[in-house]
């Protein structure tokens, strides 16, 4: 066990925990911001996206001893009022079935746009293939990230 | 045939009748708001003359209070099908609610009131979409009633509309909220004086509706089984038998409460053989103050397993046994016209081929898990569950208290595809709150869940097609053989069920003289459950892909092949094929739901012309077609294949047509399908479970792969036929045809044909 403090969406978080705990759980179960999702607690489905700084990582493999300064931010921090441009074009497209998966995906396009403001359909693609969704939201979720590309 | 959420009778006529419930009612339901007035429906089990059998009586509520607030309650459980909107907006629209203020109230497990509440078999629609609107209309004659008789105005002279009645000769207007109380005071009217709305006024049946819980999801507030908390909650994470049926012989657990957090280690003794489909595997539970420490402290565990008859299976090995099974002449015959011997011994040409298709895992992306919360002899549970009554009367089972004390409150689920009718995690966060006191969640890894799961079983069939001198398709003899789903309960089962029979073998509509269908030996050495769309996947993928070649055989195009096989458009029935039993027909009599060749042909000839059927495509292009009615609803897809140099397989465009029925919300059915084709093309190029010494070989999504987006179809086009039918379920029908039509692709573009899936065009 040891006492990290952790910046997660603007605010410090004093937590008392061992170092290989990952920073997944210490969200969820810790300071109990539960929209990041657990699915598969070995980078391969991208359910637990979230950014450090901007970048996305998958936090069910990064643990806490690696967070440091860094900022950490997850879905309830991505906008104040739930209005960021991908989550409202998600809407728009009408993207979620059962919506497990797509806090996840919209971290992980996040940081792409915030990267690549204009990315190509391959480029989306090849940045999201990390990130399953077992309803077969592919389609609109392309979609949706290119249509806020275009606006940008 | 109850696994698959059919009423317990078969035949069995739904007749609805609403009436007034209580205020109690509705709060218990967990809909706080107090006042107005206050429906339910209730739906009995008719005999064919109407008279009632009370075998079904499901009742939902619909709540209209003072304040204008109106609550629908959803007994449905929502896994991404969008039934927590469809069905509530078909009150809403009835009703002349105003959508944008309708709450929906979700419903706890609870038989007596709600009825079935099983989501499964791509029912619920089908199911409640009549009950539904009689209830909004009746709702709706009753504040014009009341609007009417403030005004001293005809009733005729009033209508419904964005949660007001208004007078249409004046501008008088009230709303909902302003009446209910008169109308709560009022006789609920007889159904014959109630008018349902005629299609060229429906608001939300037949347009693209939202999910109500959109909002929630992209902000990350929706509340899945995962999320669910209380306080003093504690995580339990359990090391289960690796082999079915095996017991704990003994464990050391001294590493696993030395893991900071852990605080304590509890055996579950577990169903054994059969496994059942509702009890927990044997294994041990570790109990700790987070996930994560439940997680390493499981790890830690040693444990010494009995592991029971099943530790020799070997899925590969299964594979051989049952090719050399559905290989002998003769099966257990399943449905039977003509006479096939003859067919074959006349026969010009004779194609025979071998299909197999493995073990598949749900892998749902929200893992099984479950709170649990014991105290004072009764026991309340959060759980992402398809099946809340079935999780409730297990548990009072188990736990050996009354059924009336066990409250299921049903969260929205992580995707379901059939896993989450199973209450077995439930069950082990039951038992775990009883023995240790806490509220305890149970947290299912995704190992766990690849190791552990309900599995969609491996089969083998062997098929022969016969083609005459006149070159017609004169005989088709399908032999088939998988663990079947019964199994799982009875382990002297052998052989398919006549619910496993009807999804996609004994069903097979097409006009050849001389059909024989036969069954052969399987033992189960796993749980086996059902799959979305079940055992359609395989024996569609069989079928569809040889009538792709016997197609090819007579010279003609697959399409065109299809339509004449089906003949003139008629109804038709296959009970007096079925050697023994009846054809179960999706739990609806066939005389209410037919099976019409004509909606078939209709939906064929559409997705051929939507999707270009015909056209020239390039070296290593091609496109592929397949057809199949399952769950009561037609669906014929094309799929355009690209395969490289390589082996490496592209999906640039899906054309699928469906005839649903009644369409209620377009936007859902359209998802479903798109859905539906990801799912199927994960089946069909990436997934197989295999079992070695008992054990599945595959732990995480590295082993058991799902379609990723930079190898998904691309552009997937649902084309809905326009219909006024009954309306039928769309979450399972799009799976079906969808493999055989991209095998019959791969075909056309390479000449391979397909065997064996997953596909595999490399090796």
């Amino acid at each position: 066990m040891a006492e990290y403090s952790i910046w997660v969406n603007g605010k410090q978080h004093a937590v008392n925990v061992p170092e290989d705990m990952p920073l997944l759980w210490i969200l969820r179960d810790v300071i109990g911001l539960k929209g990041t999702k657990f699915g598969c607690g070995m980078a391969q489905c991208g359910a637990c996206t979230v950014h450090m700084n901007d970048v996305a990582i998958r936090s069910c493999s990064f643990p806490v001893s690696a967070v440091g300064e860094n900022k950490i931010t997850t879905i309830e921090g991505l906008s104040e009022h739930g209005d960021h441009p991908l989550q409202l074009a998600w809407q728009k497209h009408l993207v979620p079935q059962c919506g497990y998966c797509q806090t996840g995906q919209i971290m992980n396009a996040a940081a792409l746009l915030k990267a690549t403001p204009r990315p190509s359909e391959q480029e989306v693609e090849q940045a999201m293939e990390g990130n399953l969704c077992r309803c077969g939201t592919y389609n609109r979720i392309k979609a949706a990230i290119l249509s806020v590309s275009a606006e940008s | 045939m109850k696994y698959l959420g059919f009423p317990k009778e078969k035949n069995e006529v739904v007749a609805s009748e609403v009436f007034k419930a209580t205020r109690r009612d509705f709060l218990k339901t967990g809909g706080a708001l107090a006042g107005g007035f206050v429906l339910g429906i209730s739906l009995f089990g008719c005999d064919a003359k109407g008279k009632k059998t009370a075998a079904f009586a499901p009742n939902v509520y619909l709540q209209i209070t003072p304040s204008n607030e109106v609550s629908i309650i959803a007994h449905r459980s929502e896994m991404g099908q969008g039934i927590r909107t469809s069905l509530p907006l078909v009150i809403a629209d009835e009703l002349g609610a105003d959508w944008s203020k309708v709450r929906i109230v979700q419903a706890e497990g609870d038989e007596k009131k709600y009825g079935n509440q099983n989501t499964d078999g791509s029912f619920s629609i089908r199911m409640f979409y009549k009950p539904m609107r009689e209830a909004g209309a009746i709702a709706r004659l009753m504040l014009l009633q009341a609007a009417a008789a403030k005004w001293k105005v005809p009733i005729e002279e009033c209508d419904t509309t964005n949660g007001q009645v208004v007078h249409k000769t004046s501008d008088k207007k009230l709303s909902f909220g302003d009446l209910a109380e008169e109308a709560s005071q009022l006789p609920i009217p007889a159904a014959k004086d109630i008018k349902l709305k005629s299609r060229d006024k429906f608001t939300l049946i037949g347009k693209e509706t939202p999910i109500v819980d959109l909002p929630a999801i992209v902000n990350g507030q929706a509340v899945f089984g995962i999320d669910a908390t209380m306080e003093g909650m504690k995580v339990a994470v359990i090391r289960r038998c690796p082999v079915v049926g095996g017991t704990v012989k003994s464990y050391t657990d001294e590493k696993a409460r030395s893991v900071p957090g852990v605080l304590k280690v509890v055996q579950i003794k577990g169903a054994g053989l059969p496994a059942t489909l509702n009890k927990p595997l044997a294994g041990v539970a570790v109990i700790a103050e987070n996930t994560w420490a439940a997680i390493k402290g499981r790890d830690s565990l040693e444990v010494e397993w009995d592991l029971g008859p099943n530790a020799s299976y070997d899925s590969a090995e299964q594979i051989k046994q049952l090719v050399q099974e559905v290989s002998r002449e003769q099966g257990t015959p399943r449905r039977n016209r003509g006479d096939f011997n003859s067919a074959k011994a006349n026969a010009k040409k004779v194609i025979e081929r071998t299909y197999i298709a493995p073990h598949l895992a749900h892998a749902t992306m929200e893992p099984p898990c479950a709170l649990a919360v014991f105290k004072d002899g009764a026991c309340e549970i959060w759980a992402c569950t398809q099946n809340p009554q079935g999780a409730r009367d297990v548990v009072a089972e188990v736990l050996g208290i009354p059924v009336d004390k066990v409250k299921i409150n049903v969260t929205l689920l992580g995707g379901g595809f059939g896993r989450k009718s199973k209450p077995d995690f439930i069950v082990e966060a039951a038992m775990l709150a009883k023995e240790t006191g806490y509220p305890v969640k149970v947290q299912w890894t995704r190992e766990d869940d690849i190791h552990h799961d309900y599995f969609h079983s491996l089969s083998v069939q062997r098929i022969v097609a016969t083609i005459d001198k006149d070159n017609k398709l004169s005989g088709w003899n399908q032999h088939i053989a998988y663990p079947s789903i019964s199994a799982t309960s009875d382990t002297s089962v052998l052989q398919p069920d006549d619910g496993e029979m009807m999804l996609g073998a004994v069903d097979l509509p097409y006009n050849i003289p001389a059909i024989r269908i036969e069954t052969h030996d399987a033992k189960t050495h796993l749980r086996v459950g059902w799959l979305r769309s079940v055992r359609n996947i395989p024996q569609v993928f069989a079928s569809a892909t040889m009538l792709d070649e016997v197609a090819e055989a007579r010279g003609m195009d697959p399409v065109a092949h299809a339509l004449e096989l089906l003949g003139a458009d008629r109804s038709i029935t296959f009970n007096e094929e079925i050697v023994k039993g009846t054809y179960p027909n999706y739990g609806e009599d066939i005389a209410a739901y037919p099976w019409e060749t004509g909606r078939m042909k209709a939906v064929i000839e559409r997705v051929a012309k939507e999707a270009g059927w015909g056209r020239k495509l390039p070296k290593g292009s091609g496109l592929g077609f397949a057809a199949h009615k399952s769950f009561l609803t037609y669906v014929a897809c094309v799929v355009e294949v690209k395969v490289d140099a390589t082996g490496k397989v592209t999906i640039p465009g899906v054309h699928y047509a469906v005839d649903c029925g009644t369409a209620v919300n377009v936007d859902r059915i359209k998802s479903q399908f798109e859905g539906g084709a990801q799912f199927a093309a994960s089946l069909a190029l990436k997934s197989a479970i295999t079992f070695k010494n008992g054990r599945v070989e595959q732990n995480n999504f590295d082993g058991y792969q799902i379609i990723r987006m930079t190898e998904c179809p691309k552009e997937i086009h649902v084309h809905i036929m326009d219909s006024e039918a009954k309306p039928t379920g769309v979450g399972e029908p799009p799976v079906p045809p969808f493999t055989p039509a991209l095998c019959n692709a791969i075909y056309a573009a390479t000449g391979k044909r397909i065997y064996n899936l997953p596909i595999d065009l490399r090796s």
